[in-house]
């Protein structure tokens, strides 16, 4: 007879001692206000040039308020919102800025993975090629968008001439389509390292175990990349797509140099400035750099939606 | 008695901080000695405008000078920025006239009063210079040089076209008489303000304005009335070139420097061409260079008759440009400044500017000067003197940069312009933006 035996209750876990409450002693006490006191001069500084601009902007924007027509300066309420959104130019311009920012962040994306997939798995010249491959990302983008400004130029440019299908004379800024291309390949050569920087150091962080484990059970080249390390990089390619969408929302310099707008090349940025710095007026500027401030808010919210990362989880925090 | 560390590292601590102390002390004071007042200028004619600030400069102050970015739009952002906040270095200041408006308006610049308003403005300075440097009954800078635009062109151009030159002559006559000889007319018609110069100038001269002037200070009160019989007769100018023959290739961006090179093509009669006063002493200076008079015979070719009229039998009302002197509302040497701004804008200090620099005065007198005489063909100076005195000027706003924009941005391209749809249409943009009711 065989004696049934109990099998062996898992022993339970045992309950988390709470730590005891530290009581707070008169030294750490002093510590903490003497910390409060130290930081206090900072916190005062950030919220007097990050705080106070924003909430002057957002009471401009309740006047209609010309520099320099300051005796006519009146309290109009939302108004200034209301004649933003309700301008056409406003919807082409933001209609701009988001599809240079599609694009550019879609091809930086592809160009700039590829770049990084080079980078991580270089064996010579490491050092050489990452810092080739970075240069673009050091120069300044008014410098940068002066030069691809002079590529394509007809009079003295060279894309003319590397491009086959399009005539010698073929006049780049002289048509909304053209002129597009132009300033988002200006973009793209400037912040594609960027792009690839970020998702290199994502691609760091992959075990090479996972991928040897892929490999042992005949995982192709393809599947190992769309099974294995993609899945894995979502922390880090968010991030990347998330810095370069809200950097190229805000873009202003490539447009500034190549096109100054002409053409219905602007962005939302642009607007803005012409509305304050070009036409002093305040009120209606402001207005939009809060529309402006409010969208990239929104863009930061869908993005970090969209990829359904834990923020937390990204920055491996448990 | 030995000193020890710690007190050695104290005194040279506190003698250290005492040293930088009165460096900085010093540093912040100044030496208490005769002012520095600084005048910014755009970069036109700078050898000259250098040596009035050395010969203006007394023993009371000293006048420097500080340039500007060479573009106006430029010029304007700079100096605003400054003036905006108060700026107690910015003394003086050239100003192009079309920014008088808007920086009076907003409080920068100090009136000029008593005396020193009767010496930058008494009888001699020429009616247009005049009206250029008043806002609300007040003298708020003074006039230094005058510019305007003339008809430019070659005479055997015109005689072969059969058109009387000796009589005023229309818009319509000249395009007809280029378009006839495959020649050209040359204008600025970028989207620029120097194509709403030429707008208001058609309007103008067609008996119009782009605002009714009674109400034209009254900011965003002001009473658009650019969509008028004037209106109409300036569209119908600009559409009769675009529509032309005499349409140069480049129109639709042309500016004053691009049709220079059509009056003396290697093949070609040349043009009839619309700009400011600096072409003659561009061409007299450029024989035998490429872009220039072959020849002095070439050059004797060129001809200059008073601006064209919109409407035949209308006078022309020529544009007014040219340059006047501000003094800073927020300068610490009001006095001094404009005690300077009167030296600089003296008939000596326009008569080395016209002769120097082809900068002509905004005097009479000067163009009445033995000096100008000797430098200028007697009959340009008559039509310079002429125009300045009678041309028109822009509106005068504080909202004047909006209203240039907004007539850019419904009148540019020129090709597209409409008498019967582009004066009513701009009409209507111009009201919703000044009443703050759209986007430029």
């Amino acid at each position: 007879m065989s004696t049934a035996t109990k099998p062996p209750t898992a022993p339970k876990p045992a309950k988390k001692a709470r730590p005891p409450k530290a009581v707070e002693s008169q030294r750490s006490r002093a510590e903490t206000n003497l910390a409060r006191k130290l930081v206090a001069p900072a916190i005062v500084l950030m919220l007097l040039v990050t705080a106070f601009p924003m909430l002057r902007a957002l009471y401009l924007s309740l006047f209609s308020y010309s520099l320099t027509a300051p005796d006519d300066r009146e309290f109009v309420g939302l108004s200034n919102y209301v004649t933003a959104l309700s301008d056409k130019l406003f919807w082409q311009d933001t209609g701009n800025t988001v599809l240079i920012m599609l694009v550019t962040v879609f091809f930086e994306l592809v160009i700039g993975f590829a770049f990084a997939l080079v980078m991580h798995r270089l064996i010579f010249a490491r050092g050489v090629v990452r810092t080739s491959i970075l240069i673009p990302y050091g120069v300044i983008t008014v410098v940068s968008g002066f030069a691809w400004q002079f590529a394509f130029s007809n009079n003295n440019g060279f894309v003319n001439g590397w491009l086959p299908f399009i005539g010698d004379d073929f006049n780049w800024f002289a048509q909304y389509d053209s002129s597009m291309i132009a300033i988002m390949a200006s973009e793209i050569w400037k912040t594609t390292p960027f792009m690839s920087l970020l998702l290199l150091a994502g691609l760091a962080q992959i075990s090479e175990d996972m991928i040897e484990a892929a490999k042992v059970d005949g995982a192709t080249w393809f599947q190992r990349l769309f099974k294995v390390i993609l899945p894995n990089m979502r922390g880090a390619i968010m991030v990347a797509v998330l810095f370069r969408a809200l950097d190229a929302y805000r873009i202003f310099d490539n447009i500034f140099v190549m096109t100054a707008g002409a053409n219905g090349t602007e962005s939302i940025s642009f607007l803005t400035y012409r509305q304050v710095v070009e036409q002093f007026q305040l009120g209606i500027g402001s207005a939009l750099s809060v529309l402006l401030f409010l969208s990239v808010l929104v863009v930061a919210f869908v993005i970090v939606k969209v990829f359904r990362v834990n923020l937390a989880d990204a920055r491996q925090e448990s | 008695m030995r000193v020890r560390p710690t007190t050695r590292r104290r005194q040279l601590a506190v003698t250290t901080s005492l040293v930088l102390a009165g460096t900085l002390l010093t540093a912040c004071g100044g030496d208490g000695g005769k002012p520095t007042l600084n005048w910014y200028i755009n970069p036109d004619g700078q050898d000259t405008l250098n040596q009035l600030a050395e010969d203006c400069s007394t023993d009371e102050y000293d006048i420097e000078i500080q340039l500007l970015p060479s573009s106006a739009t430029d010029q304007r952002t700079q100096l605003a920025r400054r003036l905006a906040a108060g700026d107690s270095s910015t003394d003086l200041m050239s100003l192009d006239p079309v920014f008088v408006p808007e920086f009076a308006s907003a409080g920068w610049l100090e009136p000029f009063t008593g005396e020193l308003a009767d010496q930058v403005l008494d009888d001699d300075v020429l009616e247009g210079a005049a009206q250029t440097v008043q806002w609300q009954d007040e003298i708020v800078a003074a006039p230094q040089w005058s510019n305007t635009q003339v008809l430019w062109y070659r005479k055997s151009l015109a005689e072969a076209a059969g058109l009387d030159m000796t009589t005023p002559v229309t818009w319509e006559q000249v395009i007809d008489a280029a378009a006839s000889q495959n020649a050209t007319v040359g204008v600025q018609a970028n989207k620029y303000e120097a194509y709403v110069v030429w707008i208001n100038a058609l309007i103008q001269g067609a008996g119009g304005d782009i605002l009714d002037p009674e109400t034209v200070e009254d900011g965003r009160d002001a009473e658009v009335t650019i969509d008028s019989d004037a209106g109409e007769a300036a569209a119908a100018v600009i559409q009769m070139l675009a529509d032309s023959g005499a349409a140069q290739a480049d129109f639709t961006t042309s500016n004053e420097g691009t049709s220079l090179g059509q009056m003396y093509p290697e093949d070609g009669p040349g043009e009839f061409m619309t700009n400011w006063t600096f072409v003659y002493q561009n061409y007299a200076g450029a024989v035998g260079e490429p872009g220039g008079p072959p020849d002095e015979a070439a050059l004797e070719d060129l001809g200059w008759v008073r601006y064209p009229q919109t409407v035949a039998g209308e006078e022309s009302r020529p544009p007014i440009g040219g340059i006047t002197i501000g003094v800073g509302a927020f300068s610490e040497n009001v006095e001094f400044a404009q005690e300077a701004a009167t030296c600089v804008t003296s008939p000596e200090a326009q008569t080395q500017l016209a002769v120097n620099e082809g900068l002509m005065p905004s005097r009479q007198s000067v163009y009445d000067s033995p000096e100008l005489a000797e430098a200028y063909p007697a009959d340009l100076l008559e039509l310079y003197s002429d125009s300045v005195d009678t041309g028109g000027p822009r509106p005068k706003s504080a909202y004047y940069s909006q209203i240039s924009s907004a007539i850019q941005s419904r009148w540019h391209s020129p090709t597209s312009v409409d008498p019967a749809s582009t004066p009513q249409e701009s009409a209507e943009f111009l009201k919703a933006i000044l009443s703050g009711e759209a986007l430029l």
